[in-house]
């Protein structure tokens, strides 16, 4: 994504990141970014905590206001618990650390679109 | 033993790559200076647009492949997004499943334009999938789809645009 926000930032659209990954976003290095410690797969808050969410995202976008330099990554503070434990396992792919292993890392790179629900595709096909 | 810091998933990436007897993955690097583009105005009166690539597509729509598939698309903000769908190869699709605001957060940012701490949504929010292993075509062919879906938004132009990676 901030390979994305590169191309934005450079047609004229001012972007913000959120990011969970530091060193990858690092590494691509975009404008501006806002990391909160959360697992993969819950970049914008814990799941049916609407207060958690909401205020992640104000601390987004208060962070918008302040950054003045260029490749900034500002630290929200958010976590996504006291226990850091699930760290120790969290690996890129489907170990998160939160939930429990799921085999190495990724599913199958399939080919042909993959729907959550049968009916969507009959919806999408119609 | 506990970690406190960030998870570092190059590093870990590198690790379990070698452990599977894989080449070590060449991830985006960019050391020259970032574009800059000033925001446009208060972010109380921002219109603000959601990039998110946790994979959302809504019913109706072809669901991504899971094969680099560099397509977008485009989910009216009104949306609830408890309708959003979600698909993806690289993360635990349960829990964003269960409440796809966690990765496609269109019902917090609404309520974020009702309290008055963004100026208003874009009309559209565009998804994508992250996980594109060549950043040739992250850049060829899914950057310039976001930057025509932001320039091209319909009603009000985008003042600042919100990316969510999973």
């Amino acid at each position: 994504m901030g390979l994305v926000a590169r191309t934005l930032e450079e047609a004229g659209f001012p972007t913000i990141c959120l990011t969970a990954a530091r060193s990858i976003t690092e590494s691509v290095n975009p404008p501006r970014a806002a990391f909160v410690d959360m697992p993969l797969g819950y970049t914008a808050g814990r799941p049916h905590e609407p207060e958690f969410q909401r205020d992640l995202l104000r601390q987004v976008f208060a962070a918008v206001e302040k950054i003045d330099t260029p490749g900034s990554i500002v630290d929200l503070g958010i976590a996504w618990s006291d226990d850091d434990s699930w760290k120790e396992k969290a690996t890129s792919g489907l170990n998160n650390g939160v939930n429990s292993a799921k085999g190495d890392s990724r599913q199958p790179r399939l080919s042909e679109p993959q729907y959550q629900y049968d009916e969507d595709k009959v919806a999408a096909e119609s | 033993m506990s970690e406190t810091g960030p998870v570092d998933y190059i590093q870990r990436t590198r690790e379990q790559y070698a452990r599977l007897g894989y080449d070590d993955y060449r991830w985006a690097e960019r050391k020259e200076p970032p574009p800059w583009t000033p925001i446009k105005k208060p972010i109380v009166e921002s219109n603000v647009a959601l990039v998110a690539s946790g994979g959302a597509y809504t019913k109706g729509q072809v669901a991504f492949h899971w094969e680099d598939d560099t397509g977008i698309r485009l989910i009216p903000s009104s949306e609830p997004a408890t309708d959003v769908r979600v698909t993806h190869f690289a993360y635990d699709l349960e829990p964003a499943r269960e409440d796809p605001n966690i990765v496609f957060p269109t019902d917090r940012l609404r309520e974020l334009v009702e309290e008055k701490t963004i100026g208003s949504l874009a009309a559209n929010s565009v998804a994508c999938m992250g996980g594109i292993y060549s950043t040739r075509r992250a850049e060829e062919e899914l950057a310039p789809s976001i930057l025509d879906a932001v320039s091209n938004m319909p009603g009000t132009p985008v003042d600042l645009v919100l990316l969510v990676p999973v």
